[in-house]
């Protein structure tokens, strides 16, 4: 049984889904999204356990080996996302019930909750996977799942975002594909650890260059890094609060994953940082997010869009500490993966709780919220505290490490205008806080705080947020073993 | 009792009175009560600290949790530390009965949460005071900075939220760019941040550099209000007296001086500086400011406002101090905290009370206030004469140490700035007296003194300012520890 845990981390999932449809019930499919998270979620925790002992798990799909078969590959940096994505999946779907039945058609949920899953189950197994061909069908079947799920906004512009997200998703997709077909071509396999033994010998060709950028390329459009990024803000934006919650905390953060293995392990960094000027490129790439998303978030209105700049903005911080090349700089970019998800999740669950109390998620509508909705306003503040970087919150962490990167990389301007860039945050942060404490609303009609089926999950990734932010062995601690696996030291 | 116990408490100790002052939010006698108490008990637990302390050989270090690899958040209790946490807590007991007459005598709205606010700087600067290492000093500095602004912005409205702003925009501003990347420099440097006496820079980096991270930490650490980082100080003027008088002569502004001092005499090591001379800069930095925002002060009609800019020259004062690093100017600076924050929480408190029993808050207003207000005047010119550094007051005392030190490293451009900004400090401050006692009123004076409250808070910092003159031994004494 205990053998079979990678295969069922990805099946429980994918069968749940149809039994949702099935079933068609909203209550029973939302129990069913629960109790599958949860069990994912202790799948992933054993096998972080068996990691930890024995370094890497290799699992052959169906029995047949590899390079015939498929095969599952768990090393700490995937077992460590599988964790994360499967936790915040756990809060996710615990949090949803009233926000999804606010926002989402009541015929229409058992949907949703197939959606979900099959989503969860793409997440998943584009982690997990060891296989480059494989990777790609996971990623269509989360991508394809994620268009159907945004599309089902309330607002009228979700089906025109999700449009834009399927072209764009599509393209990077069939960029990918096309990238492990060239690598296919040259090296006769698809398995990653056989790909990463024999690309070597062909590292010359210009056909592998071509395969890099098109699986970089691709990738990129799937993290959203700018400026490919133009799918991502309209899409958190106009999609239901859970699947924004969700997105922003997995989705972007399992395509950053693939970044780092294809960079580090398939093709090796030696091939991507040394060979090319990848990191000069990527760490531009990922300043310029910084700086434009974050300035572009200090002018949003609607609370929602404002969130989704600002996961730009980390989106390229991620960027950056990957591209240094260093053990500090990757620390830093495998415990931003995890630091972000749980301030980013914690700050639009959060916007799930506004818009279902008042219905609205635009900055004047949330003035005076401190006193009305204390427990909330205080959430967005923890979670905004994380995304400056304040001491004593997951966000300082991960701003620590990378800065320790830059300077072990003799980059200081680059030390330096990261901590200025973290003063953007502060200005779109300090925005909402302003809103919420120091403006009282001219609306004198009473609200009540959110239901406490929302604020509990809530709670969990804010009080994570502070304890990670205070206790980091399980968070930097792992991410800094994972980053010494990738570089080999 | 156990010093890592006693330690912790001076934190947990006004983070426990917040709950407490919350609950009793219905009666207000009540509330003021708990404040009083809370601070009291902490400056007992100070005060047994600092016993405790003094008599140990070697310095005790209590990690309240291990960060990260190789990083903690600890305290450790020290000299200067001591005298800091002495004087916080000790005037945050003066401050609370201050408050209570004010409070109440300009009936404040949400009195509560000032209280409450006020409770949690308090225990952030006491996290100022025993950080053991940059990290720890670092976080409760931030800490200290965002506790405060609700305090700042207290009336609500848009001047407060202006004043608020560039309070906040720039304390944050600058340590987060400058403070912060300090920090993270030592760090890559030596792999650690701790304070240890004699530093722990020596041999790791060369004397530029060593000039560099000097400034970074000088302009890094915005509330020490070194020019051009001195903006949010009158800035934060628009607050209620009694934040301006405790957090802005003592708390915030200290807990500025006090970690460019303690950075410099633990993270640089005193020798290692006064070997290599890399504080020259920074040195005439201090200067400049201390002559500016004196010439500054000498412009301002508001009395809150001049007292600010006042407050701005003095700071670089201890700046300076520490900057010119010499056995004596270290004993200096760490005596001109004391000095300092008794005389100019002294001119606060009186401010205030002119304030809250006439109305009055510019100083063209106050002809002839001395004869419906002498108490109040009469602690002014106590006040004042210590910030001049005159005798019978703790400045004289305090700036006789950085003279001596400026002559022992035969600084004499300084010995020449200090002269003038005494000039200067005599110019924007003795006007007041002149006006309020030599000349006759516009028109007729309707009022009395201050509220008793008021008084008595005044009585005590006068008290203090005069015996720190009289009797400086013990504080001498710790601070002869700082400079050895």
């Amino acid at each position: 049984m205990l053998s079979q845990l990678p295969a069922l981390q990805v099946v429980i999932p994918l069968i749940a889904a149809p039994l949702c449809v099935i079933l068609r019930n909203k209550e029973i499919s939302c129990l069913v999204s629960q109790a599958v998270s949860i069990v994912s979620f202790l799948i992933s925790l054993i096998l972080l356990q068996q990691v930890l002992n024995q370094n890497v798990i290799s699992y052959a799909l169906g029995g047949w080996l590899a390079p015939i078969g498929i095969e599952y590959r768990l090393d700490i940096l995937n077992t460590f996302i599988l964790v994360i994505v499967s936790g915040i999946s756990s809060i996710v779907t615990i949090y949803s019930k009233k926000s999804i039945e606010h926002e989402i058609d009541s015929e229409k949920i058992y949907l949703f909750y197939t959606g979900y899953l099959l989503m969860f189950s793409g997440l998943l197994g584009m982690s997990i996977t060891g296989d480059a061909f494989n990777v790609f069908v996971f990623i269509e079947i989360s991508s394809l799942s994620s268009y159907a799920m945004i599309a089902m906004g309330k607002d009228r512009r979700a089906v025109s975002a999700s449009f834009t997200y399927l072209v764009m998703g599509t393209v990077g997709a069939t960029f990918f594909l096309i990238g492990v077909g060239l690598m296919y071509a040259m090296t006769g396999t698809l398995n990653m650890a056989d790909l990463a033994e024999r690309l070597p010998k062909v590292y010359e060709t210009k056909a592998i260059l071509v395969s890099f950028a098109f699986i970089s390329i691709g990738i990129l459009l799937k993290l959203a890094l700018f400026p490919l990024h133009l799918w991502l803000p309209n899409a958190y934006t106009y999609a239901p609060s859970v699947v924004s919650a969700f997105l922003s905390a997995t989705a972007t953060k399992v395509a950053i994953y693939l970044l780092i293995r294809f960079g580090y392990t398939v093709f090796g960094s030696d091939f991507v940082f040394i060979k090319y000027p990848t990191a000069e490129i990527l760490a531009s790439l990922a300043i310029v997010a910084i700086i434009v998303c974050s300035l572009v978030a200090i002018f949003q209105t609607n609370i929602k869009r404002l969130l989704a700049f600002s996961s730009l903005a980390q989106v390229g911080y991620i960027i950056l500490g990957i591209s240094l090349n260093n053990l500090n700089g990757l620390t830093a970019a495998i415990v931003h993966i995890f630091n972000h998800a749980i301030s980013k999740g914690a700050l639009f669950l959060a916007m799930g709780c506004i818009a279902l109390v008042i219905g609205s998620v635009k900055i004047k509508d949330m003035e005076g919220l401190g006193k009305k909705m204390p427990f909330t306003a205080f959430a967005i503040v923890i979670g905004g505290l994380s995304l400056i970087g304040v001491p004593l919150t997951a966000g300082f962490i991960s701003k620590w490490y990378i800065i320790l990167g830059a300077l072990d990389k003799g980059w200081w301007v680059l030390a330096i205008l990261l901590l200025l860039t973290s003063l953007l945050a502060l200005v779109y942060v300090w925005r909402i806080i302003e809103a919420m404490y120091f403006r009282s609303s001219e609306n004198v009609y009473k609200i009540n705080e959110a239901p406490i089926s929302m604020l509990i999950p809530m709670y969990v990734l804010v009080i994570m947020t502070i304890y990670f932010g205070i206790e980091t062995s399980f968070s930097a601690g792992l991410a800094s073993e994972a980053a010494k696996f990738l570089i080999g030291t | 009792m156990d010093i890592n116990f006693l330690i912790i408490l001076t934190i947990i100790i006004p983070l426990a009175g917040v709950p407490l002052i919350l609950l009793s939010r219905n009666s207000p006698n009540l509330r003021e009560f708990i404040t009083i108490l809370t601070a009291s008990i902490l400056f007992l637990t100070n005060l047994l600290l600092t016993i405790n302390t003094l008599g140990l050989s070697e310095s005790k270090t209590f990690v309240i949790v291990n960060f990260f690899p190789g990083g903690s958040i600890q305290l450790t209790p020290e000299p200067l530390g001591l005298i800091f946490g002495l004087i916080a807590s000790g005037l945050w007991i003066v401050t609370s009965i201050y408050s209570i007459g004010y409070m109440r005598g300009k009936n404040e709205k949400n009195q509560t949460r000032f209280y409450c606010f006020f409770a949690l700087a308090i225990a952030a600067t006491m996290g100022v005071a025993y950080a053991g290492n940059l990290i720890t000093l670092f976080i409760f500095y931030e800490a200290l900075s965002l506790s405060t602004y609700p305090l700042v912005t207290h009336h609500q409205s848009e001047s407060a939220k202006q004043g608020g702003r560039t309070y906040l925009g720039v304390l944050l501003t600058t340590s987060v760019v400058f403070f912060l990347f300090g920090i993270i420099w030592i760090w890559s440097i030596t792999g650690t941040t701790e304070f240890v006496s004699g530093g722990i820079l020596e041999n790791e980096i060369n004397p530029y550099l060593t000039g560099i991270l000097i400034l970074l930490f000088i302009f890094g650490i915005g509330k020490a209000g070194v020019m051009p980082f001195h903006r949010w100080l009158p800035a934060a003027m628009v607050a209620p007296t009694p934040v301006s008088a405790l957090l802005h002569a003592v708390a915030v502004v200290k807990a500025g001086v006090f970690s460019v001092l303690k950075i410099t005499v633990y993270t640089f090591g005193v020798e290692n500086l006064s070997s290599n001379g890399a504080s020259e800069f920074a040195m005439y930095l201090a200067a400049i400011t201390i002559v500016a925002a004196s010439i500054i002060a000498l412009k301002q009609n508001n009395i809150k406002k001049m007292l600010a800019y006042s407050t701005v020259s003095q700071l670089s004062y201890i700046v300076l101090a520490a900057m010119i690093v010499s056995s004596n100017s270290i004993i200096g600076s760490t005596l001109h905290i004391a000095s300092h924050a008794f005389g100019k929480i002294t001119l606060f408190f009186c401010a205030g009370a002119i304030y809250v029993a006439s109305g009055k808050t510019e100083i063209s207003q106050l002809k002839g206030i001395g004869k419906a207000m002498p108490l109040t005047m009469a602690a002014f010119l106590i006040g004042s004469l210590s910030i001049i550094g005159l005798p019978p007051t703790g400045g004289f005392i305090s700036k006789w140490y950085i003279l001596l030190g400026a002559i022992q490293q035969e600084e004499f451009i300084i010995l020449l700035v200090l002269i003038i900004s005494t000039l200067l400090s005599v110019a924007y401050l003795l006007p007041v007296i002149y006006l309020s006692f030599f000349l006759t009123p516009d028109s007729k004076i309707d009022h009395g003194e201050a509220p008793t409250a008021i008084l008595i808070a005044l009585g005590i910092s006068v008290t203090l300012t005069i015996l720190l003159f009289l009797y400086p031994t013990p504080i001498f004494q710790i601070a002869k520890f700082i400079g050895n």
